[in-house]
């Protein structure tokens, strides 16, 4: 990260701070046009979150998951578990989190394991059917043994608190008030930062070039001497921990975990970020979810007076229009543009790493 | 002794059903090597189309086998063109892109197709006209419904119709040389494109039969019921081997089966009370006066297809009839 701050030219810092600025004005801004806003944007930064962890999965390693929000799920209910008055536990968050990601992990370790020697299609329903059964245990676990409280979710979640400083509750700082989703905000802008760092790295990293090798041929792979299937299964592994930490934070931020917010839909709506901005490609990825986190959010707001406008009515819901957006989005992504909008420059790299050989 | 029967009559009817589906993912996969992702969405647009026939005819005065005879026929065309429509998008012009690149077309297509469900059928579940009257025998303490009875008969003749196609035919003989090898069976002068087509079309109708079956056995329809209904079809083609076209028929019966019976006792057996030792103090309370503490009920009903998934791909990834290598590069 530091060479890459002294390696950039004045005019690219100036770009640099520009942004950084622009970042830590926004909530404000947002704030302006109603506090809803922000939230939207603190649910965006996590949907980024996620690609960026089905993007080891799916992008470095070219393994399909289809049940992500598994994951996620698994994360959101270890904190709200371990926060909330259902069992009148409260620990920190500094505590809960890294638990949370460990048990996602092992999840991933368990699922990854018997199917990740076989081919591909093969994780992508065995992926997929256990986010279903995920979702089947957190609906029923609620008897005899009350643990997911069914399908009513568990309320009341603790916010991240450090001390006395809640950042679920509102303060005031010289003058600006700081509400609770605008402190999130802070802390995700923070944890993305991190994530994007430890990606990058994880990208250029022996590790991140084994995944490549693994995704463009495996046999090659294998022939050159990397252990493929721990390989993928440290792929799988660590995308579910991205998954885990992220749920936490979501149950934190909402203060309230059901079944229903982790559905199929979920998990390929995230697919679709990844694959929309361009698989691999850590920009594209975020890129991508911050389109589709943004463009239904938008479409709420004109699709419906636009059809009022139009026919006196509403003809098609904006949630049905939004998924029929997204479908027809995938289909034609991957028939034109099948490396995503942002592709991965790999292809690019590759081949000044082949000039610089020959001098 | 009763639920027994039973459960073995309600398993061999869902069972059957599963297995048509199954067939629609297996031939596919036989031939291209490609998971139909669609293939459930397909098998409930089937459903919901019968459903529309029936009831638009339920007032024409006509017998209501007719009817329901008159929904199938209505409901096979349709499907045939839209699984014909989903090689033609999805499959077809990505079939030497990245293994990857397909799946997900096949995803949108499946989203776009759940969705215009919606918009024309309505976000609720539908009840599904039962306009056939449906006798009930008794068998040995247990009971089995007119309709169970053809949907096995229908089940089993629709299988047998296909293995005579497949093995008997001309174009099935061709289908088996396209499994076998795409590029020498186009050498010998069969056309691939059409054996990919056919295989996606064929697929599609008896996906709709077993759509409008589901329909009258089960009673309701709903826009995502070809999710979970094709997953667990496609666990029953993975557990006979997958590209097996008898393998889709025993895996789907044999599903069907394991499915009813692990609904039927899994309430007994994971009953803390009934345990030996069932008596300890915590449970005394609720286990008195023939109270149970039932850790598992009925209600996981879903979750065993994809623990059978998981047990055969661990222990016999070819399946049980399955003689393709499960790994392939």
């Amino acid at each position: 990260m530091a060479n890459f701050i002294t390696s950039l030219d004045k005019k690219n810092k100036l770009g640099l701070a520009l942004i950084a600025v622009a970042l830590i004005v926004l909530p404000f801004v947002l704030a302006s046009a109603g506090t809803a806003w922000v939230r939207i944007l603190n649910f965006a930064i996590l949907y980024v979150f996620l690609a960026l962890g089905l993007n080891i999965v799916v992008g470095f390693a070219g393994l399909l998951d289809l049940g992500y929000i598994a994951f996620y799920a698994v994360g959101a209910y270890v904190y709200a578990l371990l926060a909330s008055p259902h069992f009148g536990l409260h620990l920190p968050f500094w505590v809960i989190i890294p638990i949370g990601a460990a048990v996602a992990c092992v999840a991933g370790m368990v699922l990854g394991a018997p199917t990740l020697k076989l081919r591909g299609d093969y994780l992508a329903i065995v992926t997929l059917g256990f986010g279903e059964i995920v979702r089947v245990f957190m609906n029923n676990l609620s008897n005899p043994i009350n643990v997911t409280n069914g399908p009513k979710g568990i309320t009341l979640i603790d916010s991240f608190k450090i001390g006395s400083f809640d950042l679920g509750k509102s303060d005031v700082f010289g003058g600006l008030i700081f509400s609770g989703p605008i402190k999130y905000y802070y802390l995700l802008l923070i944890v993305l930062l991190a994530v994007i760092v430890i990606n990058k790295r994880l990208q250029d990293s022996r590790i991140g070039r084994a995944w490549v090798a693994i995704r463009e041929d495996e046999v090659a792979a294998k022939a050159a001497g990397i252990n493929t299937r721990n390989i993928k299964l440290l792929a799988f592994a660590m995308g579910a921990s991205f998954g885990g930490i992220a749920g936490g934070m979501f149950a934190a931020i909402q203060g309230f975990v059901s079944p229903e917010s982790f559905v199929l839909t979920e998990s390929t709506m995230i697919l679709a970020m990844v694959v929309l901005g361009g698989m691999g490609n850590i920009w594209g990825v975020i890129a991508g979810a911050l389109l589709l986190s943004f463009v239904p959010e938008l479409l709420r707001y004109t699709v419906q007076p636009v059809q009022e406008a139009l026919f006196g009515h509403a003809i098609i819901e904006p949630e049905v229009l939004r998924m029929l957006i997204f479908g027809i989005a995938l289909v034609l992504t991957m028939r034109f543009m099948p490396a995503g909008l942002w592709p991965e420059a790999r292809h690019r790299r590759e081949m000044e790493a082949k000039r610089e050989g020959k001098k | 002794m009763d639920i027994f029967i039973q459960q073995l009559i309600n398993g061999l009817t869902t069972g059957s059903v599963y297995a048509v589906v199954a067939l629609g993912y297996t031939m596919v996969y036989g031939v291209i090597q490609l998971i139909n992702f669609a293939h459930g969405e397909v098998v409930m647009i089937g459903a919901m189309v019968a459903f529309s026939v029936i009831v638009s005819l339920a007032g024409s005065g006509l017998p209501p086998l007719a009817i329901v005879a008159c929904g199938i026929i209505a409901a096979i065309p349709s499907c045939m063109i839209i699984g014909y429509f989903l090689e033609r998008v999805a499959y077809r012009p990505l079939r030497h892109a990245p293994r990857l690149a397909p799946l997900i077309t096949a995803i949108g297509m499946s989203i776009i197709l759940q969705h215009l469900a919606l918009l024309v059928w309505g976000r609720n579940p539908i009840a599904f006209p039962q306009i056939i009257d449906n006798p009930s025998f008794a068998i040995g303490g247990a009971s089995i419904t007119g309709v169970q009875i053809a949907i096995i008969l229908l089940c089993f003749a629709m299988m047998a119709a296909l293995t005579w196609f497949v093995f008997r035919t001309k174009f099935g003989i061709a289908i088996r040389a396209t499994a076998e090898d795409v590029r020498v069976a186009g050498l010998m002068g069969i056309n691939a494109n059409a054996v990919i087509a056919a295989t996606f079309v064929i697929g599609a109708a008896l996906g709709a039969i077993a759509g409008v079956m589901f329909g009258t056995y089960y009673g309701i329809v709903h826009y995502t019921m070809g999710f979970i209904l094709g997953l667990k079809a496609f666990c029953a083609a993975v557990l006979g081997g997958i590209g097996n076209i008898a393998g889709a028929m025993v895996g789907g019966i044999l599903l069907g089966l394991v499915e009813a019976m692990a609904t039927g006792y899994i309430g007994e057996i994971t009953d803390l009370c009934r345990w030996p030792g069932g008596g300890t103090s915590f449970l005394v309370e609720r286990c008195a006066d023939g109270g149970n503490f039932v850790l598992f009920g009925s209600n996981y009903q879903d979750v065993f297809a994809f623990l059978v998934l998981i047990l055969v791909l661990v222990f016999r990834p070819s399946g049980l009839l399955g003689e393709r290598v499960a790994e392939r590069a």
